[in-house]
């Protein structure tokens, strides 16, 4: 079976610092791949290119068998792939159920407005923020507006959903509520590629690991074997010494 | 549906009214009056679709109106075409020249946008008064027997009334038909996050180039029915920079993003306007009261008229709109 997303090869370069190198992986049909990295990583950068946002130097994507690394990013969304931003990005003065019904008016279906507005309805109910559909995106929490983000992708009707750090800042009542979304949604038939830095919630969520540090890619694999590789502990650490003395005090 | 917004019937209602009173009155210096009203209107609410739908604040609106004067002043009276369609044409052109313009300038976002719009004015005004089949800076002058083909001066003066009121209830109809649309909507993701909008599937360069293109038609259309009306054009006040500056104002004091609040704004301006210009003591005084209403708007209610009245009565959002 040909995966639904496949990276190869993938660089970035910004002047002189490459932010991504040289980085393949690829991800099947109904699958949570993680993606995680110490800070400046590249994780951010890799999604860019993945939905294009910005281009990669070398290499390609290719999505659901067709090669979108020259597609601009409403392209990409039309094809079925779909994202949060790590910074929250809510059309400040438009209602929730706006922010929401524009992404179903644009996404793969590119809907018209009533059947957008309906798919939006249910997708604010399924991401819990039905009860603030008619509030203006501003007055959100940052929860609120993290959810937003995900109900926005989700009204796309996406095949895939790139979700960047949609746990970051939020308490842990906020983050068993997300875990919950992210669940469902790939219940729901929907892949989903994430990067994340709570840890514990990764671990349990994806199927698969990747790791990136310093733009290369450093591991990839079940969570737990990710886990104990002693060059994912040392990108984390530092000090390779440090992690096994933490291990043997385990 | 636009059939079922009240606000519709109220642009109709409005429109038929400032057709009929003069008329009825046989009023002509009322009629001179309302028909600069009415212009006010064309220009605030079709620089609204730029900025108060778009976000891109355009400095140099009034270019579009200039051109559409001086295209339709020469298919009207070197080509001796009919003034219908003479103004028809003349919005499709300007419409098409700004639609190859914005695809280049729309690049630019902000103040760099805002800072191009001034330089398209400035350089469509020094080509036009070296362009010698437009009379250079001399401009250009209609024939009086032109009048004639149209049933004598004072039919084509009220003629020429009617189509502008017209081409004022086709602007705030295109206000509310974009603006309930599923085009309207992705103008309005553009407006709040241009990035935001880029990634939730608007392809905003397409959308931006067509509303560029959109806001310059009745502006010109409206050009070529005033310069034919005013029987001459010159490039000073067919691309006046101060008009320019005070559609911004309307829009502001009416309240920019709805459609209401553009015509009000034009409306109540240009009433404030000419009271001004025509008050012995306060004469040339206009532009520092529009400076000074500019900013009062800004800093106390940037939401203009219409945003104070919703603020004050949140109902009024779903009929005012």
């Amino acid at each position: 079976m040909t995966p639904l997303l496949e990276v190869s090869g993938v660089s970035k370069r910004f002047g002189g610092l490459l932010a991504v190198s040289d980085v393949s992986f690829s991800l099947g049909e109904r699958e949570i791949l993680g993606l995680i990295g110490p800070n400046g990583a590249g994780k951010t950068t890799l999604f860019n290119v993945v939905n294009g946002v910005s281009k990669g130097d070398k290499g390609t994507v290719k999505f659901a068998g067709e090669d979108i690394t020259k597609c601009s990013p409403n392209q990409v969304v039309h094809l079925g792939l779909a994202r949060t931003h790590q910074i929250v990005k809510p059309l400040q003065d438009m209602t929730v159920l706006e922010n929401v019904t524009v992404g179903a008016c644009f996404g793969r279906e590119y809907l018209s407005l009533k059947p957008a507005r309906n798919v939006a309805l249910e997708v604010l109910e399924r991401v819990g923020l039905a009860k603030s559909a008619e509030m203006s995106a501003r007055s959100l929490t940052i929860a609120g507006k993290k959810r937003l983000e995900v109900a926005r992708a989700l009204a796309a009707r996406p095949k895939l959903l790139l979700l960047d750090e949609v746990l970051a800042g939020l308490n842990p009542t906020e983050i068993t509520h997300m875990i919950g979304i992210v669940r469902d949604i790939r219940d729901s038939g929907i892949s989903v590629f994430m990067i994340e830095h709570v840890m514990q919630a990764i671990m349990s969520l994806s199927d698969r690991i990747v790791v990136l540090s310093f733009g290369q890619k450093l591991a990839e694999g079940k969570p737990e074997e990710v886990a104990r590789d002693p060059q994912v502990i040392e990108a984390y650490l530092g000090d390779p010494d440090i992690a096994e003395k933490l291990k043997e005090n385990n | 549906m636009i059939l079922r917004r009240p606000v519709f019937w109220l642009i109709l209602i409005f429109a038929a009214l400032m057709a009929f009173i003069p008329f009825h009155a046989n009023d002509v210096s009322m009629r001179e009056d309302l028909i600069l009203v009415a212009l006010a209107v064309i220009l605030a609410s079709n620089l609204n679709l730029m900025i108060g739908y778009t976000g891109y604040v355009n400095f140099g609106h009034i270019v579009f109106y200039g051109l559409g004067g001086y295209v339709g002043l020469y298919l009207a009276t070197v080509r001796n075409w009919n003034l219908v369609l003479a103004a028809l044409a003349a919005g499709l052109v300007v419409s098409l020249f700004a639609l190859a313009l914005g695809m280049g300038i729309l690049r630019l976002r902000g103040a760099y946008f805002a800072l191009a719009t001034i330089g398209v004015l400035l350089a469509v005004q020094s080509f036009v008064a070296n362009f010698d089949p437009w009379g250079r800076s001399t401009g250009m002058y209609v024939d009086f027997s032109a009048y004639q083909r149209l049933g004598g001066a004072r039919h084509a003066l009220w003629m020429t009334y009617f189509l502008v009121i017209g081409v004022m209830a086709l602007s705030m109809i295109l206000s509310l038909g974009i603006k309930i649309s599923k085009f309207g909507l992705g103008l309005f993701a553009i407006r709040e996050d241009e990035d935001a909008a880029v990634v939730l599937g608007v392809n905003t360069t397409v959308f931006k180039a067509i509303i560029y293109s959109v806001s310059a038609f009745l502006p010109a259309v409206a050009g070529a029915l005033m310069f034919y009306k005013n029987g001459m054009i010159d490039p000073s006040i067919a691309f006046e920079f101060m008009l320019s500056l005070e559609g911004i104002v309307m829009l502001m004091l009416g309240g920019k993003g709805t459609v209401v609040g553009a015509a009000l704004g034009g409306g109540l301006y240009e009433k404030l306007r000419s009271y001004l210009l025509t008050s012995p003591k306060l004469s040339n005084f206009q532009l520092v009261i529009a400076g000074a209403l500019l900013l009062l708007v800004v800093l106390f209610a940037p939401g203009g008229l219409i945003g104070w009245l919703y603020r004050l009565v949140p109902r009024a959002r779903k009929v005012i709109e």
